[in-house]
């Protein structure tokens, strides 16, 4: 076992950044060699965590914790559980493919965008295996300045206007939660997040602070009304941009309820619970019907992925085993469909430079592997059984109908329109009459696009035929959340009752 | 005074080593006149390096000399220090542009090291009057330098303007301290916090309004800010950016003093004329800088912004609010250095460029620069890892743990809205299409000024705890009791 895994994986991105930097003379293939180098490395070392991953431990695993800000009792901790551990596997899977995805694609800049895309990497893997939540604010807020310049920089025509729009929304969001995180500190002298949770704030308390991250968390996640910097920054991105957004960003406010509200702040979350079913069933359904008209199919997929993450947040907010369950598999499985999707809108892009679903049709022709692999996503996405679209949406379901039956009938109807929309831009795409020449004329996958491709598809079968491959890590950590979850929430529910009581003898 | 002896005087020795380097430089500069403005300029650094040397040698013990009129402390011991590096990068970063406006004058950085005098003296006042002459010395320097440029419209217009609205403050704050003295019967900080603490008077409570409003003035706080954008883009932008960096410092730290020290009986009350100064700052820094085309204006706005957020922590009231405020100023000057150190070097065919629009499409002309000045925007939007976000995060935490929650909040959205501005300028530089190139040919002094800068900006956040931790014991002089 390698010791500091999880410094490896947080540090060698940004080495591999720093030495494209300091080596001046360097060509744009060789900053590409390194990047891709340097990303596969640390993939490697994430399989390795993940062998040694004890799946019975539903604590932290391969801690640091060292001093970092001694004046504020800050430290650099971190480790990884059951929570935490795929998200850190899905970054570190999907940066070498989107560095191979735009190996040809971004001409311009390239090594800039390198040392942008591996700086990203490692803020991504801090934010999920950080301890200490300042220390997860830093890297959780750092992840803007790369996504900012990689949207600003490589992106389509109306890039300023998304990448201010993403950088603004996100960070408006985050400074309330800054402010949420201090008044923690001082309310109970700690910024570790284990600790954290032993607070005993009362439900007053909470309320706000669960307001502050729930700013942060549902503009990351995005949910429905804060979402709508979403589809734009995803346009306006660059491929592998897009499927960084759609891969790993998003997950960060599922994650951020999962280590924060849920274990800090029970007595808001489960005062909160009905207020975030509301929301994500309009999420599901709304955007859901919104995807059905696009004509841009990054468009038509973002907005999916908002109507995905809204079965994320009604699963955690169930709080039960199956309902995070249900929206850990979903965020993953989302992680994986929808980076494969924006993949597959990019390789049409980079041979038609256009993603108007008008301008295709009848690409099963000539493009019979792409087909292939676009029907498994889109199936993937609708939620088929057989793939890991079905499980998430299926536990998640079956949760929230312990919970609430009404939010579990309407979250069910978006899985129609789910499949409405994908299925009629598959559709379109790829059946029917070939309507342009030159979309007629474009070649099939090549093979590095088949090579990145087909592992994401098999991903998408394996995790829906053997969900057990993942739960058994996943579950117990789950399990230990939701335990602490009922009990200290159990514990104040009385004093919820009494404050009402009191209220009423008013 | 039978057994005559200097010693009483050793708390001052810095102090007057650089008055007597001051007239001695003087000297030099009259007989050798402006060609040897270098020369001068070199030597005032020497001299504040020397100064320098001196405080580090000397005591840092609490001292008083001068019949209690100076006090020497670990506080003014740092602020000092502080001040002293910002003279020196002030000074190194104007010879060079003096030069290459054609305005070598000697008196300039002379003026420089006498308005640098004022400060110190400011630091270490413990004194209405000692608090009064430090603060004129300083101010009148200040007014020349403004003005240095006389044959420039703009510049002669800055000075005055400066001038008189600094008069007017100077006056507010005379006023002030006659009262203090009127109803507290001492000039002595000290003395009059005593007085204060066994009896409250309405009218000494009045005088610090008027002294706080003096004050303000000399921050830039809202609504005594008026003249910064004016003064900010008269002036020459070597000027400017001494401005920007370092009497700021030594007004915060004569403010701390004349609070802790000679107040703390009323802090309920002058924590919410504080309050108000730092929220209306916050706000206007942020929203007034929305529509500035010309960068000077912009960072005029963008430090009254800061000094908003600099006084959320004196606000606090508390002995971790002090501590947080003087780290938020070392990280406040070395990002203003280096981006006033980017800002002089924009410069087209020998002449000086200020519009915002001049620095499009940089990231291909020059992308060291580009990515330098980036950095620093980032930091001063308040992005982590970068050093300026750990400015922000100690202030909001000293104001949170203080219990201002209302300030913390407004504060933090003012910090997004100021963002905007502040990636504006990215956005110029790296997603528009470029336009001319700017003259090479950088002096070294500001490449490494520069340099250090955005190093101290990425590299903070490896090691953050010394500056918090030497400050930290600097501010317990004012809390002994406790």
């Amino acid at each position: 076992m390698l010791a500091n895994i999880l410094s490896y994986q947080i540090f060698l991105p940004l080495l591999g950044a720093l030495a494209i930097i300091a080596l001046p003379k360097l060509s744009d293939t060789a900053a590409r060699w390194i990047a891709l180098a340097v990303s596969t490395v640390v993939f490697f070392i994430s399989l390795v965590m993940l062998k040694d991953f004890d799946s019975t431990n539903a604590g932290y695993q391969f801690v640091e914790n060292s001093s970092w800000f001694p004046a504020l009792n800050l430290k650099y901790h971190v480790g990884v559980d059951g929570i935490s551990l795929y998200f850190v596997l899905l970054s570190t899977f999907l940066t070498p493919i989107c560095i191979i995805s735009c190996w040809h694609a971004i001409d311009k800049r390239v090594k800039e965008f390198m040392v942008a895309f591996l700086i990203l990497e490692t803020f991504m893997v801090g934010t999920f295996v950080a301890l200490d939540a300042i220390l997860f604010y830093v890297f959780f807020e750092g992840v803007l300045l790369p996504m900012y310049l990689i949207i600003g920089v490589w992106g389509g025509k109306r890039r300023v206007y998304a990448s201010f729009k993403f950088f603004l929304y996100t960070l408006l969001g985050s400074v309330l939660m800054l402010v949420a995180l201090l008044y923690l500190y001082y309310a109970t002298g700690t910024t570790d997040i284990e600790a954290l949770a032993q607070n005993d704030l009362t439900r007053d308390v909470q309320i706000w602070l669960w307001l502050a991250f729930f700013a942060s968390f549902a503009v990351k996640m995005p949910m429905w009304p804060v979402h709508t910097w979403l589809p734009d920054a995803h346009v306006e991105a660059p491929t592998a941009g897009s499927v960084i957004l759609a891969g790993v960003l998003l997950k960060m406010g599922g994650y951020g309820f999962l280590r924060f509200s849920l274990p800090i702040l029970p007595d808001a979350s489960a005062y909160f619970t009905d207020f975030v079913f509301v929301l994500s069933i309009i999420a599901i359904v709304y955007t859901a019907l919104v995807a059905l008209v696009q004509e841009d199919m990054k468009k038509l997929i973002a907005y999916s992925s908002v109507s995905h993450m809204g079965f994320v947040t009604l699963g955690i907010f169930t709080g039960t085993q199956q309902g995070v369950d249900g929206a850990m598999f979903q965020m993953l499985s989302h992680g994986i469909i929808s980076a494969a999707l924006f993949l597959c809108v990019g390789v049409v892009y980079d041979r038609l430079h256009t993603r108007e679903i008008s301008r295709y049709g009848g690409l099963v022709k000539n493009m019979p592997k792409y087909a292939t692999v676009f029907m498994i996503l889109t199936l993937g996405s609708v939620g088929l059984p057989g793939t890991s679209g079905f499980v998430g949406e299926f536990l998640t379901l079956l949760g929230s109908f312990q919970v609430n039956t009404y939010a579990a009938v309407f979250a069910t109807t978006g899985v129609v329109f789910g499949a409405a929309y994908m299925l009629v831009l598959y559709r379109k795409v790829i059946f029917g009459e070939p309507k342009n020449a030159d979309a007629s004329a474009m070649p099939d996958l090549t093979k590095t696009e088949y090579g990145y491709l087909v592992p994401l598809c098999i991903m998408v079968i394996l995790f829906g035929v053997a969900p057990s491959l993942v739960m058994k890590n996943i579950s117990p950590s789950v399990a230990k959340l939701l335990e602490h979850y009922q009990t200290s929430q159990d514990g104040t529910e009385t004093y919820a009752n009494v404050d009402l009581k009191e209220a009423g003898n008013d | 005074m039978t057994d005559f002896s200097f010693a009483f005087l050793s708390p001052l020795a810095p102090e007057i080593f650089l008055a007597l380097a001051g007239l001695f430089l003087l000297i030099v500069g009259v007989f050798r006149g402006d060609k040897d403005t270098s020369l001068v300029g070199w030597m005032v650094v020497l001299a504040f390096a020397i100064t320098g040397y001196l405080l580090l040698n000397g005591s840092w013990e609490e001292t008083t000399a001068l019949n209690g009129m100076f006090i020497m402390d670990q506080l003014a011991g740092i602020f000092k220090l502080v001040i002293l590096v910002g003279l020196i990068i002030s000074v190194a970063l104007g010879i060079d542009h003096i030069k290459q406006e054609n305005t070598a004058r000697f008196e300039y950085p002379i003026l420089t090291l006498f308005a640098g005098l004022g400060m110190l003296l400011m630091v270490s006042a413990n004194d209405l009057l000692s608090l009064y002459m430090g603060l004129e010395l300083q101010s009148l320097a200040l007014y020349v330098l403004a003005s240095i440029n006389r044959d420039n419209v703009k510049s002669s217009e800055a000075g005055l303007k400066y001038f008189v609205l600094g008069a007017i403050s100077s006056g507010m704050l005379l006023f002030g301290a006659s009262l203090v003295y009127g109803y507290t019967g001492s000039t002595n900080f000290a003395t009059i916090g005593e007085a204060l603490a066994q009896q409250g008077s309405m009218g000494a409570i009045i005088g610090l309004v008027f002294m706080l409003s003096g004050l303000a003035f000399k921050v830039s706080a809202v609504p005594f800010h008026m003249w910064t954008p004016d003064v900010y883009e008269g002036a020459p932008t070597s000027v400017t950016a001494f401005f920007a960096m370092v009497p700021k410092i030594a007004a915060i730290a004569l403010m701390i003093r004349l609070l802790f020290e000679a107040f703390p009986s009323v802090a309920g009350q002058w924590t919410q004329i504080i309050w108000i100064l730092s929220a209306l700052s916050m706000a206007v820094g942020a929203f007034a800088a929305l529509q500035q085309t010309n960068i000077k204006r912009l960072l005029a706005y963008s430090s009254i912004g800061n000094m908003g957020f600099a006084l959320v922590g004196l606000a606090a009231g508390t002995a971790e609010g002090i501590a947080c405020v003087v780290v938020y100023m070392v990280i406040y000057m070395i990002m203003t250095a280096g981006t006033f150190g980017i800002v002089l070097s924009m410069r087209r065919n020998g002449n000086a460029v200020e519009n915002i629009s001049d620095l499009s499409g940089l990231s291909r002309n020059n992308p060291v620069m580009a990515y330098a000045l980036a950095i620093l925007m980032f930091s001063m939007s308040g992005i982590p890892p970068l050093a300026g976000f750990f400015g922000k995060f100690l202030v909001f935490k000293a104001a949170v743990g203080a219990g201002l929650y209302g300030l913390s909040v407004f504060g933090v959205l003012c910090s997004v809205v100021a963002a905007y501005y502040y990636i504006r300028i990215i956005k110029i530089m790296f997603f528009d299409e470029p336009v001319a190139k700017f003259d090479a040919g950088i002096p070294f002094a500001r490449n490494l000024i520069v340099g250090l800068s955005v190093a101290f900006m990425l590299l903070f956040i490896f090691n953050p705890s010394p500056l918090l931790d030497i400050s930290r014991d600097a501010v317990s002089v004012f809390f002994h009791n406790e």
